[in-house]
């Protein structure tokens, strides 16, 4: 690549909310004051030691932080190269990472006022994140989730709806994520004097993707800390899977200046990225989308393409703007698990390690699988594991027994 | 510059009467059909055609338009042949104004520069881009002013009076206020509400004023008319033109004309409309 290097890979985005091209704010005028409002107050809250304080609190006491780092011994062993440490993510409340962000958010919302909130899900997690806390702090959640997701994440919706939430199949389009994010978005327009969104990943509109990056960023800062205690030293590699890519960014920021840590991002290959997959940095080029510029799923007349991965969570034809703009200046690694890598992988931890990851970190874990044996005994691999499988267990399940493809 | 907008809002106001404004997706239900209905809005009474810009993710629409850009982008319509139609059009019509109206993804993957020369030469005389804000000029709204070609804003009930000068800034043909908080096809605002609103965005502007989303009948096209400089239609012609349809969503001997009677009842509510002093 031919692009100037920054002198800080984390000093990102300017005020316009770029990254490099990447970014922006490409939404309806109507949604425009609020995004402005949401800006300030975020502005406001992060220089407010008593914010940082309450969340703080409830980072320990109520999601379990911090999250430990765990030598997988068994997979190491297994693999023979580098040292494997996981970051675990799947231990917080709620199963996976996707809480870190949500508690900001909605934190966030009640500052401002907001008493009804509306998120998008895939797999479910972001859902099951929003409506738990919906719930703790006594507030009205709608869940938009693709009717596709609706069949194939059941035990996730049984979740959301005990804790008080009304989930909303959607019908439109590839009735997967990317839709039930239109739909999210269509509500929020309609309903824009009382509701916030709290979206589930490093996308949408500034300052979305900068606000979601800090929330996770706690993931990358104990990692940092906590390598430092066991072993004395940063880590090798870090690897992490991405949809949207929240998890890998909440991993990855704290490191980007650490110029001696190899980062990997891995992407959902699908069936094999020459057929149906959800690898927008391997398979697509820069589009706008759902409120930002950045690498999408798109045909020549720029119509977005539907994404396929065994994970609904990975199931998205895009990717947050900062992932497309560390893809092009070359700081971060993207790559891509197939389908059946995923499964294996999946397979491989639980029966190695007595983890059960979900299907989205199994794509991680699979290029784990290549990339540890080519490493040396001393090299530390970090991979995020970001979420538990108790969701997939009836999907794998069926799959194993060769009940569906 | 003068556009064909700028032309035929000066000659409604002549005349003292408000605008009639239509919308119809490009392609739909195929873009022969698509062509022939193009043409019967203007023969209808539509002052002001606006031709959607069919895309896969239209976040600001409601069910009736995102059913009708799918409808489009099944028979394989796209922006190219929406640039296609346009040229046709203007064949027999060099004076209806006529806008796109859409989403920046495929205007973008197009290329800016070729597609403002491209559409340009075809005859288009404005663009509504419902996702590029004022935030966002440098992509597309001053490139298009420089070629040429209006760009309308679209104002909504958040815009405030603060923001408001900074959405006008770079406007020209008209204003498209969005009458109500919500996406195309929902509930309509109350025509006393929108008058309101109309006088405020007038305090700020001398551009005229065209009142869309929510308005389905002549009568309500009728009462917009007697608040602002033009009544727009887009969801309730969609419907009248997916009534019309086969079974496999073909286009039968009664599309054109389903959208035509209702073209013109519309019309006939508009030009009923008494003129406040404006």
């Amino acid at each position: 690549m031919n692009i100037a290097k920054p002198n800080s890979y984390r000093s990102g985005p300017d005020e316009r909310g770029h990254f490099g091209i990447f970014g922006g704010r490409f939404v309806a005028e109507t949604l425009m004051p609020l995004i402005l409002d949401l800006e300030k107050a975020y502005t406001e809250a992060k220089a407010d030691p008593a914010f940082q304080a309450e969340m703080d609190g409830y980072l320990k006491n109520y999601v379990g932080r911090p999250s430990p780092l765990y030598f997988a011994e068994r997979l190491t062993e297994h693999l023979g190269g580098a040292k494997i440490y996981l970051k675990r993510e799947e231990l917080n409340h709620t199963g996976s990472h996707k809480v870190n962000n949500v508690l900001g958010q909605i934190m966030l919302a009640r500052r401002m006022g907001k008493k009804r909130i509306i998120a998008e899900t895939g797999a479910g997690q972001h859902g099951v994140a929003t409506a738990t806390l919906c719930a703790r702090f006594g507030l009205e959640c709608i869940v938009y989730m693709g009717a596709v997701d609706v069949e194939r994440q059941q035990p996730n919706v049984i979740r959301m709806e005990m804790l008080g939430a009304t989930v909303v199949p959607v019908q439109s389009g590839t009735r997967t994520l990317k839709d039930a994010m239109n739909e999210a978005l269509r509500d929020w327009v309609t309903n824009v004097h009382n509701t916030f969104y709290c979206i589930g990943t490093v996308a949408g509109p500034h300052p979305y993707p900068t606000l979601v990056r800090d929330f996770q960023s706690i993931i990358g800062n104990e990692t940092k800390a906590q390598m430092q205690e066991i072993e004395g030293r940063l880590p090798d590699s870090l690897v992490a899977c991405i949809g949207g890519g929240s998890n890998a960014m909440g991993l990855f920021h704290p490191f980007l200046d650490d110029s001696t840590v190899e980062i990997f991002g891995v992407e959902a290959a699908g069936h094999g990225l020459t057929q149906l997959h959800a690898a927008s940095i391997a398979g697509g080029r820069p589009g706008v989308l759902h409120g930002n510029r950045t690498y999408l799923l798109m045909d020549a007349d720029g119509q977005i393409q539907d994404a396929h991965s065994i994970s609904a969570g990975l199931d998205y034809p895009g990717i947050g703007p900062e992932h497309s703009w560390l893809h092009e200046i070359g700081r971060v690694n993207y790559l891509s698990a197939t389908d059946d890598e995923a499964l294996a992988a999946f397979q491989l931890l639980s029966k190695l390690e007595g983890i059960i990851p979900a299907l989205e970190p199994a794509h991680a874990i699979a290029k784990v699988m290549e990339l540890a044996p080519k490493r040396p005994k001393d090299h530390l691999m970090v991979v995020n594991l970001s979420g538990r499988g108790d969701k997939d267990v009836p999907q794998v399940g069926d799959i194993l027994r060769g009940k569906t493809k | 510059m003068t556009t064909r907008i700028d032309t035929r809002f000066a000659e409604l106001k002549k005349q003292g009467r408000a605008a009639f404004v239509t919308y119809v997706m490009a392609g739909d239900p195929d873009p022969a059909t698509s062509l022939e209905i193009v043409k019967a809005l203007s023969k209808s009474g539509s002052d002001v055609i606006e031709l959607g810009i069919p895309f896969t993710d239209p976040m600001a629409d409601g069910p009736s338009i995102q059913a009708a850009g799918l409808r489009a982008l099944k028979v394989g319509m796209t922006l190219k042949k929406t640039l296609d139609l346009v040229r046709d059009f203007r064949k027999d019509d060099n004076v209806t104004p006529l806008v796109l109206m859409g989403y920046y993804n495929p205007i973008y993957i197009y290329g800016v520069d070729k597609f403002l020369a491209d559409a340009k030469t075809s005859g288009v005389d404005g663009l509504i881009i419902v996702d590029l804000p004022p935030e966002e000029d440098d992509e597309l709204c001053i490139p298009a002013l420089k070629a040429g070609l209006n760009f309308i804003r679209l104002a909504t009930p958040t815009t405030d009076d603060k923001r408001l000068p900074a959405v006008l800034a770079n406007t020209s043909g008209f204003v498209y206020y969005v009458s109500i908080a919500g996406i195309t096809g929902a509930a309509a605002a109350d025509a006393n509400v929108v008058g309101d609103a109309v006088a405020r965005i007038k305090r700020h502007t001398g551009l005229p004023i065209c009142v869309g989303f929510g308005i389905r009948t002549p009568e309500a096209a009728r009462a917009i008319a007697e608040k602002a400089d033009g009544s727009v239609v887009g969801t309730a012609l969609v419907d009248a033109l997916k009534g019309s349809l086969d079974a496999e969503g073909r286009a039968t001997a009664k599309t054109v004309n389903a959208v035509a009677e209702l073209t013109a009842a519309l019309a006939q509510g508009v030009r009923a409309a008494k003129q406040a002093a404006k």
